[in-house]
């Protein structure tokens, strides 16, 4: 009883602690992010614009609704960053230099801001600093339109703005190749030729205002100035991949502690149905004596609670503990300033609440029934169990199987809701190992498409304006550069109906080879001359389908409007955008041979030249390598998988452990008198072994295929919980992932296996023999 | 010591001592008191001899079977079976001994639930080496036609009789019988003693069998009277009787 206490004390204990641990993380995260953001005055709706004069600042704070306004000058630019050879981009943000900028106020972490008058002084991003070992007092150089300048580091800081860093276009952070930094409005302006302007702008809104109408009266007043349309916080970027995070957490911890639950219930059930089998003549005894049932139900709860109590108070401990583990991995990976823990008492007690509810639930029927029991009958052993011919005997295998095959198949038949529980028990072992895996192997396969499929170049680069096209040639004829493509980009908000969505239309070479569309199957696809191809999932956002036609509204430029039809759909995991034939765009900006970027396929070898080359062109803004992209992904994915697949792995072989050993502890009581009798007969240890373990090989085995088969369906599951315009998880797992999934289960239930075999040795064979069954 | 199997069957010569046993001890230790169940046995069982042991509860009749059985081992002495020692044989020595030579019958049958009364035989059949079909041997105690039964269905003679089956159906050296009858009601544990009786007179397998009843005894080549964990008394009846003419 003590080792199955225990195991499935340990079985609460990991659903609990799953619980505790996705909850406390997301507490803490949620509690830091909004006292993160009340401090430093995060804004709650954001626009950029090509250049607006200062004045118009009084119109936007007089629109109903707004609290604070502040504008601001924003620019993308290239770095150059001493002995760091690759090229490095930056956004640079105006703060005023009196240090009182009204939102979105900087979390110092070094060093000072900037002091009024000086020029050249920069705030950089912690991460960035502390990725190229740079301390207030170093300098570094930029090219602020066109013109080189060197910066002087003077403080470094974090930003509610920049929780998430990531360069326009990547994926993963890379604080080594983007930093974001903060220089003195009066000097940037004047790189910028922003003076009394500003192209940025940032407000805080009054308690109660309506965002929407406040964007709504925004949009127009900025359209004059060339305004890309204003978003609210909920979209602002680093805001966004923040809350998908955290409704992944708390959709996980919704899905996991079920299962455990589940599988803890249904092990105290069979644990206390033994039990109480096994009392039947003291629960006799007991009522002769008077106690009433509800006495006997007690005594037997008082059990069911203690272990689970035991579960959920370390459970609790635990999850608490991995909770704070976590939210720690998550304060480092999103470089927040401090970590408020919050321990929320409610949710412990909810916790409390359900683990206690699924272990009565799991034990009610038992002991009911044991309280039903009239004390005359109680006297008597229970009935017979009757046998049967197993099924798979009748189906005209019986010829061939030994007796001790029989033996386990007929006693896995005799009880199939137990035996089927148990198989769903180890299957729910297996499944929970592969959720571990799951995101590791579904990006992974989403890099090797956006990178080994779509993007195929060796470096991408973006101007920091359109840019004739004749800048090709240029690119084309610096050595070690084997094949140019290039591209026009120009933000749009698309309309179909009711439905718009702001996005980019990227013109692309009709016949590409670095950078191609993939229709579903993922084969490349021809982009036709005419019309705009959506991403699939930007489609089911907007309603339209192939041949309907979609309103564009560029917001750049002259500002064309127009219908184009929706000429084909591709398939795309990362963001969402159209595409067209670049000179199809051209035209329809009524704009000649303009370019955006290019792609660029090298000779590796040249690559030092070709970055010196590329941080020197004057309107080169940003540099991506796609190696790098690649290896960004898997540092992400070691800094914030691994703990989840630690995490998975640990508790998965728990179940495992828990299920595989109770039935096996189980089934010697049931069966200790059967196997002491055979070895009484001369059966060998290794034999009666094969009957008790054979049973729970058997139950395993059958647990595997459908244990992965489970581990799919909650992974597709996770990844359902995955589908939004920031990214599409499918369904991916790699046969890795399988094969470690049954590893893992198999290596558990052999334990188990083990341990409950040395009890074999200890079969009392003499005292079999003095009792009746 | 290992056992080694394939050894000259005992049944050809009448005289020898099938087992031997001398100045046989057993004490069970239980916690602080020390208990004395067997003070000193000498004893021979020869070929193809019926033996009944009779004795008080608590006399060590089970006691001195199982050690002859190879379920226990003694706590000082020798046992003999053959031209082995089986008092200093390991776990795995005496797990084949008891596999290929004793057949046991007890009194609560000790079947295999989960397994017809054919199937109970052939659990063991599956493993000697010159078994009989489990066939033969449910008809050697008149079980032929109840051999799809199930232990649940059968009657507790029937079941006993299963258990003789079971135990001679290797063809043991000796059949061991602890109370075979200790559960039936009287005209039942005839029949079971009749097959007991059948087989030892048909197969030559040398029997032993505990009871208390000592009407019993009438059937036996010899009576040993076991007290106090000692022999105390041995006879030989003058007229062996068939169990059908006996009655308590
Ligand atoms: N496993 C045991 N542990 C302790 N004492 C035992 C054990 N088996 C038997 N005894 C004791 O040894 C004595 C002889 O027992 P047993 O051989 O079973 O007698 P019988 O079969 O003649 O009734 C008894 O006093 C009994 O209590
Ligand atoms: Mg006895």
């Amino acid at each position: 009883m003590k080792g199955q206490a225990f195991a499935i004390a340990a079985v609460i204990l990991c659903g609990v602690a799953t619980y505790v641990m996705f909850l406390t993380t997301l507490d803490a995260l949620k509690l830091t992010r909004a006292t993160y953001y009340a401090e430093n005055r995060f804004g709650d709706v954001f626009a950029s614009l090509k250049r607006a004069p200062e004045s118009l600042r009084a119109r936007i704070a007089a629109i109903p609704g707004v609290a604070q306004v502040d504008t601001r000058v924003v620019a993308d630019v290239n770095l150059d960053v001493a002995e760091f050879v690759e090229p490095v981009t930056g956004r640079l943000i105006s703060i005023s230099e009196d240090g009182e900028h009204a939102l979105n106020l900087l979390h110092l972490r070094a060093g000072r801001l900037v002091a009024p008058g000086r020029e050249d002084e920069v705030v950089v991003s912690e991460a960035f600093a502390e990725a190229h070992g740079l301390q207030p007092g170093d300098n570094l150089h930029a090219i602020l339109n066109g013109r080189r300048k060197q910066l002087t580091l003077v403080g470094t800081a974090l930003s509610p703005e920049y929780i998430h860093q990531l360069r326009p276009g990547g994926v993963f952070p890379d604080y080594q190749r983007y930093g974001v930094m903060w220089m003195g409005r009066v000097a940037l302006a004047k790189a910028y030729d922003l003076e009394g302007a500003f192209n940025d702008v940032v407000l805080s809104l009054q308690s109660g205002a309506n965002t929407q109408s406040v964007i709504d009266e925004l949009d127009p007043l900025l359209e004059t100035y060339g305004g890309y349309g204003a978003i609210d916080r909920t979209d602002q970027r680093s805001h966004r991949f923040l809350s998908e995070e955290f409704r992944q957490l708390e959709h996980l911890s919704n899905m996991f502690p079920s299962l455990f639950l589940g599988v803890a219930a249904f092990l105290l059930n069979v644990v206390t149905s033994r039990l109480i089998g096994m009392q039947r003549e003291q629960i006799a005894a007991l009522k002769a004596f008077g106690y009433g049932n509800g006495a006997v139900m007690w005594h037997y709860l008082k059990l069911v609670l203690v272990i689970a109590g035991a579960g959920i108070i370390g459970g609790i401990a635990f999850g608490v503990w991995l909770g704070e583990q976590l939210a720690g991995i998550y304060t480092e990976f999103f470089r927040l300033p401090y970590l408020r823990l919050a321990l929320d008492t409610q949710m412990l007690v909810v916790a409390t609440l359900i683990s206690s509810a699924a272990a009565v639930a799991g034990t009610l029927f038992a002991v009911s029934r044991a309280a039903r029991l009239r004390p005359a009958e109680a006297m008597r052993p229970e009935a017979p169990v009757r046998y049967r011919v197993s099924l798979i005997e009748r189906l005209g295998l019986r010829r061939w199987l030994g007796q001790p095959t029989r033996m386990i198949l007929r006693h896995i038949q005799r009880r199939p809701v137990k035996s089927l529980l148990t198989i769903i028990g180890i299957a729910v072992a297996a499944g929970i190992t592969m959720t571990g895996r799951f995101q590791n192997d579904t990006v992974r396969y989403m890099v090797d498409v956006q990178y080994g499929m779509a993007q195929r170049e060796d470096l991408s680069l973006v101007f920091i304006e359109p840019t004739s096209r004749k800048a090709q040639f240029a690119l084309q004829s610096l050595p070690g550069v084997l094949h140019t493509e290039v591209f026009r980009s120009v933000p749009v908000r698309l309309r179909h109906e009711q439905r718009s969505y702001r996005t980019g239309i990227r013109g692309v070479e009709p016949s590409g080879d670095l950078q191609r569309l993939l229709n579903v199957n993922l084969q490349p696809v021809d982009l036709p001359v005419e019309g705009v191809v959506l991403t699939d999932f930007l489609a089911t956002m907007l309603e339209v389908r192939v041949g309907d036609s979609l309103m564009v509204e560029v917001l750049e430029g002259s500002r064309p409007v127009r219908e184009v039809t929706v000429a084909a759909l591709v398939k795309e995991y990362l963001g969402v955008s159209g595409y067209m034939d670049l000179t199809a765009l051209n035209r329809f900006m009524g704009e000649g041979p303009a370019i955006s970027g290019a792609y660029l396929a090298v000779d590796k070898q040249a690559l030092p030249e070709i970055y010196a080359a590329l941080k020197v062109m004057p309107r080169v803004a940003g540099v991506t390598l796609r190696e790098q992209e690649i290896k960004n992904f898997n540092k992400t994915m070691a800094e914030t998988m691994l703990f989840f697949t630690y995490v998975a792995t640990l508790f998965a072989m728990v179940i495992a452990f828990g299920v595989v050993y109770n039935s096996a502890r189980i089934a010697l009581m049931e069966r200790g008198r059967e196997l002491a009798s055979l070895r009484v007969l001369g059966f060998t240890r290794a034999e009666i072994s094969y009957i008790l373990l054979g049973e729970l090989a058997a139950l395993t085995l059958v647990a595997l295929p459908l244990g992965l088969l489970m581990g799919r369906a909650l992974c597709d599951m996770i990844a359902q919980n995955l589908q939004t315009d920031l990214y599409r998880v499918p369904l991916i797992l790699d046969p890795a992932t399988y094969a470690f999934a049954a590893t893992v289960v198999l290596v558990s239930a052999v334990l188990s296996g083990l341990l409950v075999r040395r009890r074999l040795d200890e079969l009392d064979l003499i005292a079999v023999l003095k009792t009746r069954e | 010591m290992a056992y080694a199997s394939g050894d000259a069957p005992l049944n050809q010569d009448p005289h020898r001592a099938v087992f031997q046993a001398r100045g046989l001890c057993k004490v069970y230790q239980m916690g602080e008191v020390a208990v004395q169940a067997l003070r000193g046995v000498d004893l021979d069982l020869h070929q193809g001899e019926f033996v009944v042991f009779l004795g008080p509860s608590g006399s060590g009749k089970s006691t001195l079977l199982n050690i002859l059985g190879g379920l226990d081992t003694p706590t000082s002495g020798t046992v003999r079976y053959a031209d082995h020692d089986l008092s200093v044989y390991d776990d795995a020595s005496l797990t084949r001994y008891r596999r290929e030579h004793v057949g046991f019958v007890f009194q609560f049958y000790n079947l295999i639930p989960s397994l017809t009364a054919r199937e109970n035989v052939a659990l063991v059949t599956e493993i000697a080496a010159d078994p009989m079909t489990p066939e033969e041997a449910l008809a050697l105690v008149d079980l032929a036609e109840r051999m799809n039964h199930f232990p649940a269905q059968l009657s507790g003679g029937e079941q006993q009789r299963v258990a003789i089956a079971r135990a001679v159906a290797k063809r043991p050296a000796v059949l061991l019988c602890d109370e075979p009858t200790g559960a039936l009601d009287v005209a039942t544990g005839i029949k079971v003693l009749e097959a007991i009786a059948r087989i030892n007179r048909d197969l030559g397998t040398t029997t032993a069998v505990i009871t208390h009843n000592a009407v019993i005894g009438d059937m036996a080549d010899r009576v040993i009277h076991l007290s106090n964990g000692l022999v105390s008394i041995v006879e030989c009846p003058a007229h062996k009787k068939a169990p059908r003419e006996l009655s308590w």
